[in-house]
């Protein structure tokens, strides 16, 4: 493994062996020397071509929990019309000794294309490309199950584990990329949401579809994954305004209460508290949320480890 | 060479007879069974003659697009692909919405010397789907300019199209559209599909095609006009088209080389050489174009050769330019997903790539029979070589889908108004002083 581009590339095996690193990691993070020397002497860009704090915090913390050097680069829209091209600029570090991008850019695949391309011999991890693919979320968000469900974390996949995403997949990365992982560690995955958001292809990607949430959340669920809706879609007609959003499709303070107390609630963040997600629902016990966050660290550790040290070690 | 002419021996027609042809000047002298010995002899053997291929839909980019390619080059490309023939569309800059640059580029494919280049008229000002272009004045130019389109873009307004539509009458001119409701394809980037879902890349769904072209048949039957669908690409296209035509409307279809062999599972790689618009379809939609082509459904296959420079094709996706070149494999694409599977045979095969496309643009010059006292225009195609397609190209640009793919078939010689523009295989060295 030289790249790690989508969650759909991963097998089994190897997504077992990610996750299990990252709970090696989860052990540094909780030592009062959160650090090792894996990666020492070594450099790695943050890539980002679109707003992002958070994943690029938790690479940055990551690579350096690793003792990597960490250069950051950031760029707001990118073509070859305005500005320097992607090329040119994966070019440029390359030209610097870079060992590692993670790439976060606007368009789905480029990371692909970086990775296939000649532009660079770097190892190319995907933080989010488009409405694509969002790898590491997706193994945050595994291993957060793995951790919070009883009985799982001695047969490490999670076969039987019933859970539902709720909301706009077709623009969601952390959607393909969750459907993609939870299915390979042998999860029941459904999907809910408005037709338009949830259309009819969408079917061909998960075990089963809802185009209403009381019905899916009456089907019985381990874990409810709420997405972001954007404010966008309701411009777009996709929906027709924020208000029916959150009557039909939001995890309000009523629908959670009459969830089974064990279901997991989770998010992949930034929230919006009242459209989406009540903020019962969010800071209630079965939230998921803030340990998601957590987990975020161990795991692009456990990446980053397995890529730059395992893999090159290996050659 | 001896000025009193070649004569081409143990041709084979697509009939499947055998004969010779002598060619004097620019025009066929003889067809039949002698050999006049005077004459220089090229043996044939094997190989089959063919009237020189006729392409509907062509991108020189010429004017201000020189870069990828240019009226030479593509003109060089086209020869080597059998052409004899081409229609250059007119998305070039500035756009041939005018009688002045529809004949700067008619004169300049006459400078160039490889093919007619017979020029398409924008339908509306500057391409913006708005006024009509100078259409009366461009079909009574130089150029004679016959068929129109907006190619790249739809002409989307239901009521400029059916304006089009009515004014073009006056003179038997056609509309070329390009189907595409604008709406429904805001920032499409491939086909609309579960594989588009799935990577992530905004759908171009097939009714964004198809609605347009239900639309535009009603159009056309009610003005009593003459409409070309470009590039169909859909097994929707084609009911709709199968139906107009059963009901009499005077539509004309054509495919793309691409549409008949590609399919939307090459953009799992996210390499742009893949991306096209309309883009590439399902096999279920690449089966049902190949039936219309054999059920006479679809009339013509043209190229739609979309040069674009290495820069506009090495980046992301997104960032990436639609369009694949296309003019020297078209030839070879057809016969492998049409002779070789025993849908069409070369008489068939004649008409899709010369006969009805000179037709459709009313040329009487070109897709002529090939007997004596029409216009040499002859290609003679080798059926049985098999090789695989490398990068190398006539055209100023590479971004070539094929290479790398086995094909069947090539082009050995063509032959324009008597002159060898490809021999043995090799584009000619031409001058321009020979008034062509």
């Amino acid at each position: 493994m030289k790249h790690l581009l989508s969650a759909g590339d991963l097998s089994l095996t190897e997504t077992l062996e990610l996750l299990n690193l990252s709970l090696e990691m989860q052990d540094v993070n909780s030592r009062d020397v959160k650090k090792l020397p894996a990666l020492n002497g070594r450099t790695v860009a943050n890539l980002f071509f679109e707003d992002s704090t958070r994943t690029r915090f938790s690479f940055e913390i990551a690579a350096k929990r690793l003792s990597a050097d960490v250069v950051n680069f950031t760029a707001k829209g990118s073509s070859v019309s305005k500005g320097e091209s992607l090329k040119d600029t994966v070019l440029t570090l390359e030209a610097m000794g870079i060992e590692a991008l993670i790439v976060r850019h606007h368009h789905s695949g480029a990371a692909n294309t970086i990775a296939q391309a000649d532009w660079s011999r770097a190892t190319v991890i995907n933080a989010g490309d488009g409405t694509h693919q969002h790898p590491t979320q997706a193994l945050t968000d595994a291993l957060t199950i793995r951790q919070s469900i009883k009985g799982i974390r001695d047969t490490g996949d999670l076969s039987g584990v019933r859970v539902l995403i709720v909301g706009d997949i077709l623009h969601s990365r952390v959607a393909r990329s969750n459907i993609d992982l939870l299915k390979t560690l042998g999860a029941y995955v459904a999907l809910a949401g408005p037709s338009t958001l949830v259309t009819s292809a969408a079917l061909e990607l998960a075990d089963t579809v809802y185009h209403n949430l009381d019905d899916a959340l009456n089907a019985g669920f381990d874990v409810v994954m709420m997405l972001r809706m954007q404010m966008e879609r309701m411009s777009s007609s996709f929906v027709p305004n924020a208000i029916e959003y959150s009557t039909l499709w939001g995890l309000s303070a009523e629908r959670f209460s009459r969830l089974d107390s064990s279901t997991l609630i989770m998010h992949p963040g930034p929230m919006n508290r009242g459209l989406e997600i009540s903020s019962e629902a969010a800071d209630s016990s079965q939230s998921l949320i803030v340990a998601q966050v957590a987990n975020g660290v161990a795991v692009r550790m456990g990446v980053l480890y397995k890529l730059l040290a395992q893999e090159s070690s290996a050659k | 060479m001896k000025q009193q002419g070649t004569i081409f021996t143990n041709v084979q027609l697509s009939d499947g007879s055998k004969t010779n042809i002598a060619v004097t000047g620019e025009l066929i002298s003889y067809v039949g069974d002698e050999i006049d010995s005077s004459l220089n002899v090229v043996d044939c053997s094997g190989l089959i003659a063919l009237s020189g291929f006729v392409d509907l839909h062509t991108h020189l980019r010429e004017p201000g697009f020189e870069q990828s390619e240019t009226i030479l080059t593509g003109s060089r490309a086209a020869a080597k692909g059998g052409f004899t023939c081409v229609h250059p569309m007119a998305n070039t800059n500035p756009v041939a919405d005018n009688s002045a640059v529809v004949e700067q580029v008619y004169a300049l494919g006459q400078t160039a010397g490889y093919v007619q280049v017979q020029p398409i008229g924008a339908v509306t000002v500057n391409l913006e789907g708005k006024n009509l272009a100078d259409l009366g004045k461009m079909n009574a130019s130089a150029a004679k300019v016959t068929l129109f389109s907006d190619d790249g873009k739809c002409v989307s307004d239901s009521l400029v199209m059916r304006r089009a539509l009515e004014y073009i009458k006056a003179f038997d001119g056609v509309i070329a559209q390009h189907a595409q409701d604008p709406l429904l394809t805001v920032n499409a980037q491939m086909n609309g599909s579960a594989l588009s879902l799935k990577l992530g890349l905004t759908g171009w769904p097939a009714v964004a095609e198809e609605a347009i072209i239900a639309r535009d048949v009603l159009l056309t039957e009610e003005v009593g006009s003459r409409l070309h669908v470009c590039h169909v690409s859909t097994k929707g296209s084609v009911e709709i088209i199968r139906w107009a035509k059963s009901r009499g409307i005077n539509v004309t279809a054509e495919v793309t080389p691409h549409h008949l062999i590609l399919t939307e599972d090459l953009v799992s790689s996210y390499n742009p050489i893949y991306k096209v618009n309309p883009p590439l379809r399902t096999q279920e939609d690449v089966v049902a174009l190949r039936q219309a082509v054999a059920d006479g459904t679809i009339d013509i296959v043209a190229t739609d050769h979309a040069p674009h420079t290495a820069d506009n094709k090495d980046c992301e996706w997104g960032e990436a330019a639609f369009g694949m070149i296309g003019l020297e494999t078209a030839a070879a694409i057809m016969k492998t997903t049409l002779i070789d599977t025993g849908l069409i045979d070369w008489v068939k095969f004649e008409e899709l790539l010369s006969t009805k496309p000179a037709s459709i643009s009313r040329l009487t010059n070109q897709g002529q029979k090939l007997e004596q006292g029409s216009f040499a225009n002859i290609v003679f195609f080798d059926p049985k070589t098999e090789y695989v397609v490398d990068s190398i190209s006539e055209s100023k640009s590479s971004n070539n889908p094929y290479v790398g793919m086995k094909l069947s078939g090539s082009v050995v010689h063509t032959l324009y108004r008597g002159m060898f523009t490809v021999r043995d295989s090799e584009v000619q060295e031409i001058g321009n002083s020979d008034g062509h």
